[in-house]
């Protein structure tokens, strides 16, 4: 059920734009009101889910410390893994965000001949770090179907995303990388029984998502060979705001289209937002410094204590009788 | 229970997931697996709510009727208070790194204590009460509802979450359980769905200033027995001082270093180090509990306890706070206390009067970690250690939780182990530092109705004990931490037998040669040092006459 359900929306969208996309009538639909309704919704909900975050307050300073804190001057402490200040956090979150450092530390725990051993296990790094980067290398090279003219930096992208120079058109590796890469996230998923347990329909519903419109992608580009002008004289009339239909791109663009819109409408409510809420981690995002700077809860309250006063009133004999000194005698 | 199981048969575990789904399964209480219930007496004693008697294995834990509504009223109030539980709540991946990282899911195989779960136990009401996709997909978005059920499994599932934060030390986005945990047993605690053995010591610690609810005179003269114990063992009186005004420090440590063996051995090493540096020093009755129980019922009640520290040192008049080994205290002292109780601004920035050195990393909380202080006076040459009194010991090191992955302390204790043992040998690397693995009775479990829970969550760490054991002939597991000394102590007794734990000040205290001491023979257990022999009367009675 937790596969079979989001299996079969994803291919019900990609069969629902098969059809509509066929039905001229209905192209302005799926090719202008659905993707600016999705980017309309991909924007304002990113932006609440990120401003709901920033404007919940951080009562107290809770790094995760994974190295020596700043001490004794002659002990050498370590700022990329327990920032002292606000710089090496920069460097923290980059570290994160940009190599998945803490994936990178992944081990595996298994017993063996009747004792628990622990080692190095990097797939799910190495899978995730291939995956988000193919991603986004796909997400920069179709950059140039968006701004005319194509800037430089682009084709530089496009040079060494190609650079195995195999095929006519000329094949991208990033698109087949990411389409393998995400047949390992689902792979490790069903395949690792504990993954399998822990697995929502929201874990594999994206999955098969992104699998689809990389799959309609690398289709439209290298077997159905889609009118590649025209889809960007029509992106270029959503860009600029005088969208038009292109006669004659091809039902399969549209399937791609209502995929990717479909991806942008559902990022914002959902584990997606990962992508945003990396950033607001505080046990990753703080200096663990809060022995040298007091943090301030903004909700800190005064609360009901037990004083000395009451201590020494209710064992004031004891005291006495123990030789302790006495406020009041 | 326990005791029938023997290791290798505990030792064998299966981490294979059932067929039905998580959701499905109802939780089952087992026992041995969990602590008693909060009594009636301890919650109404700090004004916890929901005071009343029960018992966990009836049916009807006694609950107010709204309990659902006042459950998610407080789950609201705390995605309110709280950026980590909002965060944590909304952006899980369930990509399974944390899954094999818990000590109670690598010791029970339950897939229920792998972290994303356990997290998912509440994340699953989240979902289904706070989120638009949650509320109309149900099931299908992870949502469910809030029964009885799951309230039983949120109670039995969160007390088995010692607060370690391993998991998140291998998280891509830093989701922290013990944060998620904090949060599940403030709201279990507004139910009064608390556990005697951290509801006792917490009531205990507010009206009389320690979680064993020691009175002032049993402090005292507890400590003077140890104090008799330490001039047998050295030939030397200490004169510690309490309650004294004009002090120029405070020192706190956990009561369980006064009371419970083996921390009294480390307690005596503090007295034995501060004496031989002559340290203008005082213990509190009053505020004398380093550790804070609190922390593991609300945040509230930790405030409350931790209040005391600062009140005192005021009270007192001293400039700055020196604290002992504990690990939950030092998290608390680290990344919570000035935030509740400061500023400290009554306080000098900690100097030690020995070195002159400044401790500008408690620049702001005004207190020092004894390793710290220790660290300093050897690398200042201030301390004539012989570390081959020690000779008879294979040490390897144990780092607290709480020390390691919520302040950082790795290479002070290290520093100190080195100048005063001469066989040191590390655990397995992955079983270390920010890796460290928990005793498995970390954040309040550590009673003895629980022992299969915590002989099970210390089995990681029971096996990289052995592994030292049997590779390096280990024989002492020191560490900074109070519930360690008695955790461990028990966690190697079982799966790693003839490994002793001791603090590592006991241990500088054994390598420690003071000024007047007499011939020393015996370490502060009392058992004889490495090349010394039993003095009998007769070798007394010789040398009395020698020096006639």
């Amino acid at each position: 059920m937790k596969v079979f359900v989001p299996l079969v929306a994803v291919a019900a969208i990609f069969l629902l734009a098969l059809i509509l996309g066929g039905i001229p009538h209905l192209q302005f639909l799926i090719g202008v009101v659905i993707p600016y309704a999705a980017i309309i919704i991909f924007i304002a909900g990113f932006v609440a889910r990120i401003m709901d975050w920033f404007k919940s307050p951080v009562p107290f300073c809770i790094p995760t410390t994974c190295g020596q804190q700043k001490t004794l001057p002659w002990i050498k402490n370590n700022e990329l893994e327990n920032p002292s200040k606000g710089s090496s956090v920069i460097m923290r979150m980059a570290l994160e965000v940009l190599l998945f450092r803490s994936l990178f530390r992944n081990t595996f725990s298994e017993i063996r001949d009747g004792r628990l051993v622990h080692s190095s296990r990097k797939w799910l790094w190495l899978g995730a770090i291939v995956f988000h980067a193919t991603f986004f290398t796909v997400l920069l090279r179709h950059m140039r179907l968006f701004v005319e003219p194509v800037p430089r930096c682009l084709h530089v992208v496009e040079l060494l995303d190609s650079f195995m120079q195999i095929g006519t058109p000329i094949l991208y590796m990033s698109g087949v990388i990411l389409l393998l890469a995400t047949v390992y996230l689902f792979a490790r998923r069903i395949h690792i029984p504990q993954v399998k347990y822990i697995s929502l329909p929201a874990d594999y519903f994206p999955l098969f998502l992104i699998f689809a419109i990389a799959l309609s992608g690398i289709f439209m580009r290298y077997f159905t060979k889609v009118d590649i002008v025209g889809v960007k004289q029509f992106i270029m009339g959503l860009v600029t705001l005088s969208p038009r239909i292109q006669p004659g791109i091809g039902t399969i663009f549209y399937a791609h289209l209502l995929l990717v819109c479909t991806l942008l409408a559902y990022f914002p409510f959902s584990k997606l937002m990962h992508a945003g809420g990396v950033f607001f981690s505080p046990t990753r995002n703080m200096a663990n410094n809060s022995r040298i700077v007091r943090h301030i809860n903004p909700w800190n309250y005064k609360v009901k204590v037990h004083t000395y006063e009451e201590y020494e009133d209710e064992f004031r004999e004891k005291m006495r009788k123990a030789g302790l000194p006495l406020d009041k005698e | 229970m326990s005791k029938t199981i023997k290791p290798e048969e505990m030792s064998k575990i299966n981490y294979l997931p059932p067929e039905k789904e998580w959701m499905d399964n109802k939780v089952d209480i087992q026992k041995g697996m969990f602590c008693h219930g909060a009594k009636e007496a301890s919650l109404a004693a700090v004004d916890f709510p929901n005071p009343r008697q029960w018992s966990v294995t009836d049916e009807d834990w006694k609950l107010p009727s709204n309990w659902q509504e006042i459950v998610i009223k407080g789950m609201a109030e705390r995605l309110e208070k709280y950026r980590s539980f909002k965060v944590f709540m909304d952006v899980c991946v369930r990509c399974g790194a944390c899954a094999d990282k818990c000590h109670f899911y690598l010791g029970t195989g339950d897939p229920k204590n792998m972290p994303v779960l356990r997290a998912e136990l509440l994340r699953s009401i989240y979902r289904k009460e706070f989120t638009k996709v949650g509320k109309i997909l149900g099931k299908l978005a992870g949502g469910r509802e809030l029964t009885m059920d799951v309230l039983k499994e949120w109670w039995y599932y969160f007390f088995q979450c010692s607060e370690c934060r391993r998991c998140s030390v291998f998280c891509p986005y830093g989701i922290d359980t013990a944060e998620v945990t904090i949060i599940a047993r403030e709201l279990l605690n507004l139910l009064g769905l608390n556990i005697e053995w951290l509801a006792g010591p917490v009531s205990n610690c507010f009206r009389k200033g320690n979680h064993l609810g020691l009175e002032p005179h049993t402090i005292t003269g507890t400590i003077e027995s140890l104090v008799d114990d330490i001039e047998e063992m050295t030939g030397v009186r200490v004169n510690p001082s309490f309650n004294r005004k004009g002090a120029e420090i405070l020192f706190i440590t956990p009561s369980g270093d006064i009371f419970a063996d083996p921390g009294i051995y480390t307690c005596m090493g503090y007295m034995i180090l501060f004496h031989e540096l002559g340290l203008d020093y005082t213990w509190s009755t009053y505020a004398s509990e380093g550790g804070n129980f609190g922390f593991f019922t609300s945040n509230e009640m930790a405030k409350r306890l931790n209040t005391k520290i600062y009140a005192e040192a005021k009270r007192l008049g001293v400039k700055w706070i020196l604290g002992g080994e504990c690990g939950h205290m030092w998290r608390v002292l680290n990344q919570y206390m000035d935030t509740w109780n400061g500023p400290a601004d009554f306080l000098q920035v900690p100097k030690s009067p020995i070195t002159g050195t400044v401790f500008e990393n408690a620049a702001s909380t005004k207190m020092v970690h004894i390793s710290e202080f220790t660290a300093d006076l050897i690398k200042h040459n201030k301390l004539k250690l012989d570390p081959s009194r020690n000779d008879d010991l294979i040490v390897s090191y144990h780092d607290s939780c709480n020390t390691a992955r919520g302040m950082g302390l790795f290479e002070e204790p290290r520093y100190v182990l080195n100048n005063v043992v001469n066989h040191f040998h590390e655990m397995p690397e992955h079983t270390i530092r920010e890796k460290t693995f928990c005793c498995g009775s970390g954040s309040g479990l550590n009673a003895s109705e629980n022992m299969d829970l915590r002989l099970r969550g210390g089995f990681p760490r029971g096996q990289a004990v052995k592994f030292v054991r049997d590779h390096n002939n280990v024989n002492m597991l020191s560490c900074v931490c109070a519930i360690d000394r008695a955790a461990l102590s028990t966690v190697c007794d079982y799966w790693a037998p003839g490994v002793a734990v001791c603090g590592v000040t006991e241990l500088v205290a054994n390598a420690l040669v003071m000024k007047d001491e007499k011939k020393r023979n015996k370490n502060l257990r009392g058992e004889l040092l490495p090349g010394c022999v039993e003095e009998d009367e007769e070798d007394e009675d010789n040398d009395e006459e020698k020096e006639e």
